[in-house]
């Protein structure tokens, strides 16, 4: 199980609050996640698995946290 | 028509206009408040005393027709929190007012004969006028503002509250936003101390009938403009459904919790269990479910197309915050176990009214909970804290001198502070570059001094892991001088996201300065134009006794673990001194 969250401009593709739990194929990448989820690629500008910054070519595996975030910034 | 400088001195109650000499020709903002700065002010003055001045300067293209977002107005001065120089730059109605009278800068010097005596002063185009300010004396800002628009409406009203009276550390300098709110504040390092350390509680400018700002070449100015307007209008984040407009900056509270960023509880953690309750996307939620007075994405100055600003009402749609910001509500939330976003908000308004910078007295609340005055997580015996400040007890005017006076009181020792100046809304252990931009840049911890952030946890202008050290030093050092460039020209900090990642918005950024001044400068000259800034200011601590020991994160974080990465300050002290290295040696 991969505990999935999308913020921002991208949460509204997650009905449930913006939050996921998702099985997943061993060896599966964010990129298969994302689109197993519709969460559209091509506005996904960072992804974080366990806090760190991945890309969509990473994998996941069970027990991750992923999220996905569209550009986002301020100060 | 040439710029001038209105140089008011309120020892003699007199005010002249200047031209601007050559020294000073080539800068505006910024480049030219330090500049005054460095050449009148005596480094080792004290700051409340009539040594030290209050210089106040427009960008180059503030006060332009349809430059986009560049109404920021800089304030400049000896610093009482840092003891260093400080530039503290706001949004507003101040920037264009003051440019379009035709002036280059304000000084404000010297120190009223009666120092029981608070003035007022009127700037028009005919000069200035000093009037008696009992109407406004000891009145908060929400008060102030409408007080002064009663006889002056639609000017400009730059005021201190009351701790700017007191000539507290922590007293920041207002200026009111286009509704007339207070609240577009030059809140860092104390300068509304030294505002009210020169007897004058409000400066009004009206700008009727001023000559406007000359533009020395016209066709290159407004190329330049398009461009740089293009790309903020492009770029993915600032665009107009784009995340700062649909959630203001508060869209960072969830990002810098999930890269374990986000000081919590007075920097004892990088991630806040709350952190959804006070999220820009929960405030924006609100604002649209509770209606009435509440706005999202607003303009805090004319001509602003960002307009990341809001205005956050109660439950009854009654305005209660203008506005819930990034770092205000992390500050006064997260970093002191608040996950209430109403008392936040009610908390962001008590530091607009008193004349408070809200990441310093966040820090402080924070500070006092450590210390044991009340416990983290009291939402309700904080915003009493407020009382406290405004019924000048002794606690408030503790409260009021800032984090590392506050420690000091209550036996603190993890003080998130370098240069006296507290820390804002990114973790330095987990977020390496940032850290050493806290710790080098000569304001003080100052995340807009040189944000890496956006590198580091945003992905704009390149990809950086946030964790490492490696190439942080030099990276720093690039953005403080792009952004000492950035806040010569008037523009809002927030244009770098575009153009950092848009060549044709940076060139254009630049075309516009040459457009204006005549200056042949390109794209190329930011970052070595910015770096003459930056060598000022750092000359200028230096003779005030700075050496490389303050340019140190606190001893805290080198042995203390944040979790949830479970990190320490890793950088070595060889490259916090490479930073500056070549100020001597250019």
């Amino acid at each position: 199980m991969v505990e999935v969250h999308a913020f921002a401009t991208l949460k509204k593709h997650l009905p449930d609050g913006g939050k996921a739990e998702v099985e997943i194929e061993p060896g599966a990448t964010v990129d298969d996640l994302a689109r197993r989820l519709d969460i559209p690629v091509d506005e996904v500008k960072i992804v974080m698995r366990n806090g760190r910054h991945v890309e969509l070519r990473d994998t996941v595996q069970d027990g991750d946290r992923v999220a996905f975030f569209p550009a986002v910034g301020g100060g | 028509m040439a710029r001038k400088i209105l140089r008011i001195n309120m020892s003699t109650l007199e005010a002249v206009y200047e031209d601007v000499p050559e020294k000073w020709a080539r800068w505006a903002g910024r480049g030219l408040t330090s500049a005054i700065v460095a050449d009148e002010v005596e480094p080792t003055c004290h700051p409340l005393g009539p040594q030290n001045k209050l210089v106040i300067a427009p960008g180059w293209v503030t006060g332009t027709p349809a430059a986009p977002s560049s109404g920021r107005t800089s304030f400049g001065g000896k610093s009482p929190l840092t003891g260093g120089i400080k530039e503290s730059n706001a949004g507003g109605l101040s920037g264009q007012k003051i440019a379009k009278l035709g002036l280059a800068a304000i000084i404000l010097e010297g120190m009223p004969a009666d120092p029981g005596k608070w003035y007022k002063l009127i700037i028009t185009k005919d000069g200035v006028e000093f009037q008696d300010a009992s109407d406004v004396e000891g009145k908060g800002m929400l008060e102030v503002g409408p007080t002064l628009w009663d006889k002056y409406p639609g000017t400009a009203v730059i005021g201190i509250g009351p701790t700017g009276e007191m000539k507290l550390s922590n007293a920041g300098i207002s200026v009111n936003d286009p509704e007339n709110r207070p609240g577009r504040y030059a809140g860092r390092g104390g300068l509304g101390a030294v505002m009210g350390a020169r007897g004058v509680k409000a400066i009004v400018v009206d700008d009727s009938g001023g000559p406007g700002v000359a533009i020395a070449d016209r066709e290159k100015f407004d190329s330049g403009r398009r461009r740089l307007t293009q790309s903020i209008s492009e770029h993915d984040l600032t665009k107009r459904d784009g995340a700062l407009a649909t959630y203001g900056t508060a869209v960072l509270i969830n990002i810098l919790n999930e890269a374990g960023g986000l000081p919590t509880r007075n920097f004892s953690s990088g991630s806040f269990e709350h952190a959804a309750d006070i999220s820009g996307e929960k405030i924006t939620e609100l604002i649209e479910e509770r209606g009435g007075e509440g706005v999202v994405s607003h303009a805090c100055n004319p001509g602003c197309i960002i307009k990341c600003s809001n205005v956050f009402p109660d439950e009854g749609g009654v305005e209660l915050a203008s506005a819930v910001e990034y770092e205000s509500d992390w500050a006064l939330g997260a970093n002191c176990g608040i996950g209430d976003i109403d008392i936040i908000a009610k908390m962001i308004t008590q530091c607009n009214d008193l004349g408070l910078d809200t990441i310093e007295m966040g820090n402080t609340i924070a500070i006092a909970m450590e210390g044991g005055l009340l416990e983290f997580g009291d939402g309700e015996g904080a915003l009493k804290l407020f009382d406290e400040v405004r019924n000048k007890t002794p606690l408030g005017r503790i409260l009021g001198q800032g984090v590392e006076a506050t420690a000091r009181a209550f036996g603190v020792y993890r003080v998130p502070t370098v240069k006296g100046q507290s820390m804002p809304a990114y973790e330095p252990r987990a977020v390496k570059g940032i850290g050493i931009t806290y710790a080098t840049s000569p304001m003080g911890a100052d995340h807009t001094a040189g944000y890496t952030i956006a590198p580091e946890i945003a992905g704009v202008g390149g990809k950086v892991d946030p964790l490492t050290e490696e190439g942080k030093a030099d990276l720093s050092l690039t953005f403080q001088a792009a952004t000492a460039f950035i806040d010569s020209t008037g523009y809002c900090l927030f244009i770098a996201f575009p153009i950092l990642d848009i060549a044709e918005g940076w060139a254009g950024m630049a075309d516009t300065v040459a457009g204006v001044t005549g200056m042949a400068i390109t794209g190329d000259d930011v970052v070595p134009m910015g770096k003459e800034v930056l060598k000022v200011e750092r000359l200028f601590n230096e003779r005030a006794g700075f050496t490389s020991e303050d340019d140190r994160p606190p001893e805290f974080m080198l042995h203390e673990e944040l979790p949830p990465h479970n990190v320490k300050w890793t950088v070595p002290n060889e490259d916090l001194d490479q930073v500056y290295a070549w100020v001597h040696e250019d």
